[in-house]
């Protein structure tokens, strides 16, 4: 049975790609079709995929002794390049989550795309189309066997988020400053290339190194990474071995796919896409490849750590991932849009997930990133169950009360927002990021305070706090106290295609943390999760410090911000209490600069966009007014002045000639003339009549000035010409 | 070589003539670049015809429809660009219409 | 057997597209199938076992030079409508131009002798075009960098938008 799905499990991504194909080329009209296609094809990806995730659940031993299959696909000189699958514990546990959220989105978007209403979307069918293809680049780049084929998947989930931010191309707004959803679309995918660009070299400079890019032969064979290791990199590079360079190149993909700081700005606009996309690509699925990237070369950077001390490969992405984290988790305070806390609550648990991997946490950012998938979609679904339920209002300042009129929707919601904050015991958020936040520690208590794990710590610390402050704000203006605006009095429940999902979600928000819980609260050798992911690396010990802890950052975080916001609920029109507090220490400049988001895409278009502007006019300048045209004019100014000479010579001497001639000539033709008066000069006019009339009437009407006329004659003359040679 | 040579070099041959009909008879001047592309596509597969049935040690072949390639990629960006501007000038791609040879 | 039919296949899908081309009123229509016509062109090229060219074709013509010529047709497309005639006033003396011109040619071929040899093709035919272009041929090679260069500059200078004094002396 085992062998059974081993042997096909490369058919997984295939099934929604030919969904893809055939909505996009045939069905485009029949809505219902295509959707039943989508949901179909995704519905047997699901079940496969988690025959294969409950057969190597099954399979003792999958993290030392992985089963790889794969096909020659094609060679160049004399590598040849393979295409196939690669099933592992990291790949095992993806597999899990990938399928069976998307499945619920899929379902999701049925409702949320208006079907069988009035309101349904006109472009409904290449919407289903479009999804399926993301899942396929996502279900690709899980199982991928290579480097090469994991980067084919990342580059089509690329072009997918491309594609569905800008899915509603045709809107404009008035205010030229706020982004379209085709400018959105754009800048998703030309900042995400920029990291793409350094996860093409790492790949190139690993390939140079190995001559192949299968895990097999690269990352899992560990004297390959012990060469890297001690290969110095390039001199670009400085001082660092070739294993720390790919591995930060490769980390570079990450950062853009991921939006990580400095590559985030993409993140926060890419909400103009429909919300189920949000949910998709940037909760669950499309960004966490970017973390999915960094634990798949987590090999390559133990050896880094483990063979070359005071490298500083591990501090940076640890230092970028916790300062994303608490960062982003500051702007999510000031943030009035429902989607963009989502947004950048995103940002902020991805540097949580790159920060543990930077500490060496493997084990525990690889479960919060499946932790993470689940709540995190639930919330984007829920915010677009409240934007559908209330007309389309996305303004938290507008909503409120929405507790009684959309009470499924509110009990899930409430569900993903605690286990967001980490609440404690019964969310699978908190056994997730306590872990994470156990090995920080564990790693501060090793260094002491003058080290950065100490920084990370309690960077990671505080952007707990912070987001569970964000998320109460969050759930008390949104339904709790009484609604501030009249979308928000006559909201109503969505249908059931979109609760549906929202519940199965919650099931697992709650349920899946406790598959992890560690040893020492169930039992020896009963934490599953680490023995199937992580066995060769020691589990973190429990601490209860870091237990009391988390709960407490946890519990407090929620209770303040429900004390700000949910106790005395705000009334219609009533500043944010955070600004009004902020405004009265001074701060008030702050608030505003949480609200922009820090003004990150306004410096960026200062310095990036308007210098190669001016770069570009240099150029121009340089070729037009400056160098090369006054040389071309000078040549032929030049030219001119010796032509001028030529002509004054001329002039002279031959005007003299001609004079001389000229005046002798007169006198011979004034014999002539007679003659020529009489005789010559009838024949002339003979001859000039003649040809006048042939010019006129037979070659005038052959130049017609048509190019195909005088090629058509240019033919058959040397058909004739060849004939006439065959003959002869 | 179970197909004789002739084989290959008729097709090329009839290529290249309904490539001729094109350039002649097209009035779009677009269609007639087409026409020319077919017939640049025929000498090659007459080149490489060859190439194969009579010297295939050497590359020489291959190398000449390569250049072939070249120059035809080239001289199609020209022509377009050609064709641009004069729409841009005269507001028509029907070559009848683009006379002036005539004065 | 086989050989013979999949090369009558090919041939037809080849000959068609081209006829298709060259006598379809809209000009769109007869792009996409000069597009099926050049398909038609590398699959001769497989069959006569020179894959590296058959590729070459598909980037090139199809990937490169048909898109040109669909970007020429979509933006100068306002004038060309749907019932104009696409036949000049001399196509017939065309046809029977074009059609005497493939008599001569089929005449020739069946009359020839070719000295047809029964070698194979080189075992890394790649590696040698490679060693030959830049060996034997080199100086064809560089000449056709210095063409691309020039079509370039070209096509960019004749269709730019004279939105600023055309008065220069390049």
């Amino acid at each position: 049975m085992k062998e059974f799905f081993f042997n096909i499990t490369w058919i997984i991504p295939v099934f929604p790609f030919l969904a893809f194909l055939i909505i996009i080329l045939f069905t485009q009209g029949n809505k219902k079709l295509s959707h039943s296609l989508s949901i179909g094809s995704m519905v047997l990806s699901w079940l496969v995929g988690w025959g294969v995730v409950f057969s190597a659940i099954a399979t003792p031993h999958l993290g030392e002794h992985p089963i790889h299959k794969s096909v020659p696909w094609f060679e160049t000189g004399t590598t040849t390049f393979n295409i196939g699958y690669w099933i592992d514990p990291l790949m095992a546990i993806a597999l899990f989550m990938v399928p069976f959220v998307c499945l619920m989105i899929f379902i999701y978007s049925v409702g949320y795309m208006g079907y069988g209403t009035d309101e349904v979307d006109p472009n409904y069918s290449r919407f289903f189309g479009y999804i399926a293809l993301f899942a396929t680049g996502m279900l690709g780049l899980v199982i991928s066997e290579n480097l090469l084929t994991l980067f084919m998947s990342w580059e089509i989930m690329g072009l997918c988020s491309y594609l569905l931010i800008g899915f509603w191309f045709e809107k404009n707004y008035a205010d030229p400053n706020q982004i379209t959803p085709r400018q959105a679309g754009l800048k998703a995918f030309l900042v995400t290339k920029i990291g793409d660009l350094f996860l093409v070299l790492g790949i190139l400079y690993l390939y140079s190194q190995a001559g192949t890019l299968s895990y097999a032969d690269t990352l899992f064979n560990h004297e390959f990474l012990v060469h890297l290791a001690e290969t110095p990199a390039l001199p670009i590079f400085g001082g660092w071995s070739a294993a720390s360079a790919i591995a930060l190149l490769i980390f570079g993909g990450a950062v853009g796919k991921s939006a990580q700081f400095p590559l985030h700005v993409w993140l926060p606009d890419a909400m103009e896409g429909p919300t189920p996309v949000s949910a998709l690509i940037h909760a669950a699925t499309m960004v966490s490849a970017g973390v999915f990237l960094v634990a798949r070369i987590f090999p390559l950077l133990n050896i880094v750590v483990e063979l070359e001390h005071n490298n500083p490969t591990m501090g940076v992405i640890a230092f970028i991932g916790a300062f994303t984290a608490i960062f982003a988790s500051i702007i999510a305070l000031a943030q009035n849009d429902i989607k963009g806390v989502l947004a950048f609550s995103t940002i902020s648990q991805l540097g949580y997930m790159i920060a543990a991997l930077g500490i060496g946490a493997y084990v525990a950012a690889t479960f919060h990133l499946i932790t993470h998938a689940f709540f995190k979609a639930l919330l984007f679904m829920g915010s677009g169950s409240v934007i559908i339920g209330t007309h389309h209002t996305q303004d938290m300042m507008q909503l409120g009360g929405l507790r009684k009129k959309m009470p499924k929707t509110f009990w899930t919601f409430l569900a993903g927002g605690l286990a967001l904050s980490g609440f404690p015991l019964i969310t699978a958020g908190f056994w997730s990021k306590d872990e994470i936040l156990a090995h920080a520690w564990e790693e501060f208590m090793h260094y002491g305070t003058a080290s950065w794990p100490f920084f990370v710590w309690l960077l990671l610390t505080i952007a707990a706090f912070l987001t569970a402050f964000y998320t109460a704000r969050q759930i008390s203006l949104t339904f709790l106290g009484k609604p501030r605006s009249d979308h928000a009095d006559h909201a109503h429940e969505t249908p059931n295609t979109m609760t549906f999902p929202l519940i199965m979600l919650a099931f697992f928000a709650i349920t899946l943390g406790w598959v992890g819980i560690p040893e020492e609260i169930v039992g020896q050798g009963n934490n599953w999760f680490h023995a199937f992911v992580g066995h060769e690396y020691a589990s973190t010990p429990l601490s209860i410090p870091v237990i009391l802890l988390s709960s407490g950052l946890a519990v407090g975080g929620l209770g303040l911000g429900w004390l700000v916001y949910g106790r005395k609920p705000l009334e219609a029109g009533q500043m944010d209490p955070l600004q009004k507090g902020m405004e009265k220490i001074r701060l008030g400049w702050l608030y505003k600069a949480m609200q922009k988001r820090f003004y990150f895409d306004e410096i960026y278009e200062a310095i990036f966009i308007n210098g190669f502007i001016k770069l570009a006019d240099i150029f121009y300048n340089f070729d037009y007014n400056w160098v090369i045209n006054p040389i071309v004019n000078g040549v032929g100014a030049v030219t001119r002045g010796i032509s001028n000479i030529f002509n004054k010579f001329d002039e002279k001497i031959v005007d003299g000639l001609v004079n001389f001639t000229g005046l002798s000539s007169v006198k011979l033709s004034d014999l002539g003339g007679i003659t020529d008066l009489k005789v010559v000069d009838g024949i002339v006019n003979g001859i000039a009549d003649v040809t006048g009339w042939i010019g006129e009437n037979v070659f005038r009407p052959i130049q017609t000035g048509k190019v195909q006329n005088y090629l058509l004659i240019l033919l058959i003359s040397m058909l004739a010409i060849i004939g006439i040679y065959l003959v002869y | 070589m179970s197909i004789p040579l002739s084989w290959f070099l008729v097709l090329a041959a009839a290529l290249f003539s309904i490539g001729l009909y094109g350039v002649l008879s097209r009035r779009n001047a677009i269609g007639i670049l087409m026409g020319i592309e077919l017939m640049l596509n025929a000498v090659n597969i007459n080149l490489v015809a060859f190439w194969r049935y009579i010297d295939p040690i050497k590359m020489t072949g291959q190398i000449f429809a390569l250049f072939v390639f070249t120059v035809a990629a080239a001289e199609v960006a020209v022509g377009l660009a050609l064709v641009i501007a004069i729409y841009r000038n005269r507001d028509t791609v029907v070559v009848e219409e683009i006379d002036l040879l005539k004065e | 057997m086989v050989p013979v039919l999949v090369f009558a296949a090919i041939s037809l899908v080849t000959l068609g597209g081209a006829i298709a081309v060259v006598t379809n009123k809209n000009v769109l229509h007869s792009a996409y199938f000069l597009v099926l016509a050049f398909v038609g062109v590398a699959s001769v090229y497989v069959l006569l076992e020179a894959p590296f060219i058959a590729v070459i074709q598909v980037l090139i013509y199809i990937g490169a030079i048909a898109i040109l010529i669909i970007f020429a047709i979509m933006l100068t497309r306002r004038l060309m409508s749907k019932d104009m005639e696409e036949r000049n006033q001399q196509w017939i003396w065309a046809a029977l131009g074009a059609l005497l011109l493939f008599g001569v040619l089929g005449w020739l071929v069946y009359n020839a002798n070719w000295p047809v040899i029964e070698a194979a093709v080189p075992k890394e035919p790649i590696t040698l075009m490679g060693e030959e272009l830049l060996s034997t041929y080199v100086v064809p090679f560089e000449i056709a960098s210095v063409l691309l260069l020039a079509a370039l500059v070209g096509s960019i200078l004749i269709g730019r938008e004279k939105d600023q004094e055309s008065r220069s002396a390049e």
